[in-house]
């Protein structure tokens, strides 16, 4: 929370330049986040040794591998004040066109990529471009595509669902190889990741994204274009939604028409929990990506802990709420400590 | 775009003429303008998908189809009640389809537990009503964002409804089943009419929320709260505490249609209105209510619902796939915002001439 704030608010004299690298990390919100992974992970190993196994570890970067990449998208929208709910519905849709043409057409695999982002990119642009020139509610306009897009997946699927065999081997690999031990799946999402992260810290562009969320008005005044900054961060996320499609295809190998059934709300849920605010403004994809991290690690160490699954949502829940009420908590104190310290040096 | 449309003020301003009467128009009338059109356009909408359902489907002017379309729609509708209070005071409730599953889950793991239907039933109710409280207090309270708050409960509530039922569903094998007069309520309408017992309830609720909203202060401090949340406070209207208890309400009502599904079906499992919450907020957003607060009517949102239980019917009659269904209530919505948005281009750029035409000497 702290991270992306700074270059946005004056420098305080609390937070003077110089502060030492480490210090810097371990004051992130992320650093805590990172901090809570890896203490759930540990609690785990304790009560179940075999969640320390490497095929454990594989299976856990795999499983937030979806959720993480569809939150950098998310990320880059709610920053600017809005919110993208049709992801879950674009993955279904670019997973399942992609399968049928390996299925009918044959196309390369390379393509197969091409075009999940292609299909992604579309729908992005037409929340986009409603969004910005209709000038209505993001959250009508994804709510609404939410409906036709998955209306429109299961016409297309129609009962015909794409089975294992039906796509090229090449790639399915790729949902299942690895390099090093690590799942290409998860260094795929990473890589999205780290490109994005680093374009949110250091690009004008992105970081405008941040100032619309922040102050709308303000933003305006300044000179930056609102409109097609949103734009474009909506087809962003669309574009890693349609991504996501291709790496649900290349994970299961299959797909019916619930793929990416539900994933709007976990995806929104692992941004919160990774310290994105809702109302924009704050919030990194390197946050997200590891707020879907810890919503995966805590569903899958309680399977390996209890061996029952219907602990697992009540726990998510729960964990979510305690995030949101946590997060308050250091921002009031952080505010409060800002203004006495503002204080201190007007006296000075 | 601001910028575009200073100059030619500005200009119009300094030339002596009235800027203010091209701004009262664009001021003024909208408000009540689009508040009037919005809903003459659902009943023209609503009177478009009647006169196509019974075009196109031979079977659509019966009974039977009044009486399922409420059994389909009635309690989803009766959850958007609450909810369009909820959006007018400029916050959302998620976690009303899983409040519904939790409360259904509890009653019919009390009652695998040997209770009495009567206790079960009240303590479902309870249980809405302590969830809805949980999300009042992070909200109203703890000034929570309520679109984060309720898909925290929203998982946590669903959560707690697989607790309590796990896999099963209840009455299961060596259950007792429902009480006769408590499952009747999804095959037999109401004594002396075609309606659905659902139905008969959301119109009850209906006209007990409009006279609430549009007939009592404290419906209308709810539009003020959603305008301008501060100005509400300084005037006096306790914000948070109006709040607080609007999210009790929509638990309680949820846990309510809760029970009403489950004695529909006759039977609840954990997933009982698994992912409804959207099709809840729709309704209430097809109805007029306007996201941002401040804004939307009763009858708007009973003739949404209205709407949306009629076309359900004569697609499902038309045997249009149910994902067709899915596209034609998803282009609704987007219809639904896209249109008075053009309408406000349309009158801006009407100023806008107004205002260029003046000017000139």
């Amino acid at each position: 929370m702290t991270a992306p704030a700074a270059p946005m608010t004056p420098m305080t004299p609390v937070q003077a330049p110089g502060i030492p690298r480490i210090a810097r990390f371990l004051r992130a919100r992320e650093a805590g986040t990172l901090a809570l992974v890896l203490l759930v992970f540990l609690l785990t190993t304790l009560k179940n040794h075999n969640f320390a196994s490497s095929g454990s570890i594989q299976q856990l970067l795999v499983g937030a591998s979806l959720i993480a990449l569809l939150g950098v998208g998310e990320t880059m929208v709610i920053v600017t004040r809005n919110i993208d709910l049709s992801v879950g519905s674009t993955l279904g849709l670019s997973a399942f066109v992609v399968g049928d043409l390996f299925r009918s057409q044959h196309i390369p695999v390379w393509s197969g990529f091409v075009i999940a982002i292609a299909i992604g990119a579309t729908v992005g642009a037409v929340n986009g471009a409603i969004t910005t020139l209709a000038r209505v509610p993001s959250l009508v306009v994804t709510l609404a595509m939410l409906y036709i897009i998955r209306g429109l997946d299961s016409k297309l699927v129609n009962g015909n669902i794409v089975v294992p065999g039906q796509v090229p081997h090449a790639f399915i690999e790729v949902g299942y190889e690895t390099v090093f031990g690590i799942p290409w799946l998860a260094i795929i999402v990473a890589v999205v990741v780290a490109i994005v992260g680093y374009a949110m810290r250091t690009f004008r562009p992105a970081r405008e994204l941040y100032a619309i969320g922040s102050n709308p008005e303000a933003a305006a005044l300044a000179g930056i274009p609102s409109a097609r900054r949103v734009f474009v961060a909506f087809v962003t996320s669309g574009a890693l939604a349609g991504l996501g499609g291709a790496l649900f295809l290349a994970l299961f190998a299959q797909v019916d028409n619930s793929a990416g059934l539900g994933y709007e709300l976990n995806v929104v849920a692992a941004a919160v929990v990774g310290g994105v605010a809702i109302f924009g403004g704050s919030g990194t994809v390197v946050g997200a990506a590891l707020g879907a991290l810890l919503l995966n690690t805590i569903q899958q160490g309680l399977v390996a802990v209890r061996s029952s699954s219907f602990w697992d949502e009540a726990i998510a829940g729960g964990l979510l709420l305690a995030a949101i009420s946590i997060d308050r908590l250091l921002a009031l104190r952080v505010a409060r400590s800002l203004r006495s310290a503002e204080g201190a040096h007007r006296e000075l | 775009m601001s910028s575009e449309i200073a100059p030619p003020a500005a200009g119009a301003g300094m030339q002596g003429t009235r800027p203010e009467a091209p701004a009262e128009t664009t001021e003024r009338q909208p408000l009540w303008h689009r508040a009037a059109r919005w809903e003459v356009g659902l009943v023209v909408v609503l009177i478009g998908s009647l006169i196509f359902g019974s075009s196109e489907s031979s079977t659509f002017d019966s009974q039977t189809t009044l009486f399922y379309g409420g059994i389909n729609a009635g309690f989803i509708s009766i959850m958007a009640l609450p909810m369009m209070l909820i959006v007018v005071t400029a916050e959302i409730d998620l976690s009303v389809a899983s409040t519904l599953g939790m409360a259904g889950a509890l009653l019919g793991d009390l009652w695998h537990h040997g209770w009495g239907i009567w206790p079960a039933l009240i303590a479902a109710l309870a249980v809405g009503v302590l969830g809805g409280a949980l999300n009042g207090v992070l909200i109203a309270k703890a000034g929570l964002p309520s679109i984060a708050v309720t898909i925290g409960t929203l998982t946590l509530y669903r959560g707690i409804a697989e607790i309590l039922l796990g896999s099963q569903t209840i009455p299961g094998a060596g259950d007792r089943s429902f009480p006769e007069w408590f499952t009747k309520i999804g095959v037999v309408p109401v004594p002396g009419t075609h309606l659905s017992y659902t139905t008969v309830i959301f119109i009850i609720l209906a006209i007990g929320f409009g006279v609430l909203l549009h007939a009592t202060p404290l419906g209308r401090s709810l539009y003020a709260i959603g305008l301008q949340p501060e100005a509400a406070r300084f005037a006096g209207i306790r914000v948070a505490r109006i709040k607080f208890w609007l999210f009790v309400a929509s638990g309680l009502i949820c846990a309510f249609a809760g029970i009403l599904l489950t004695a529909q079906n006759s039977s609840v499992s954990y997933d009982a209105g698994y992912g409804l919450e959207l099709n809840v907020v729709a309704i209430a957003l097809f109805g007029g209510v306007s996201i941002f607060g401040g804004k939307g009517t009763v009858p708007g949102v009973v003739l949404s619902a209205a709407i949306v239980a009629t076309l359900q019917m004569a697609m499902t009659q038309m045997n249009i796939d149910p994902n067709v269904q899915e596209i034609v209530i998803g282009a609704l919505l987007l219809i639904s915002v896209i249109v008075p948005s053009i309408g406000r281009l349309g009158r801006w750029s009407a100023a806008r001439a107004l205002v260029r035409s003046r000017s000139r000497p």
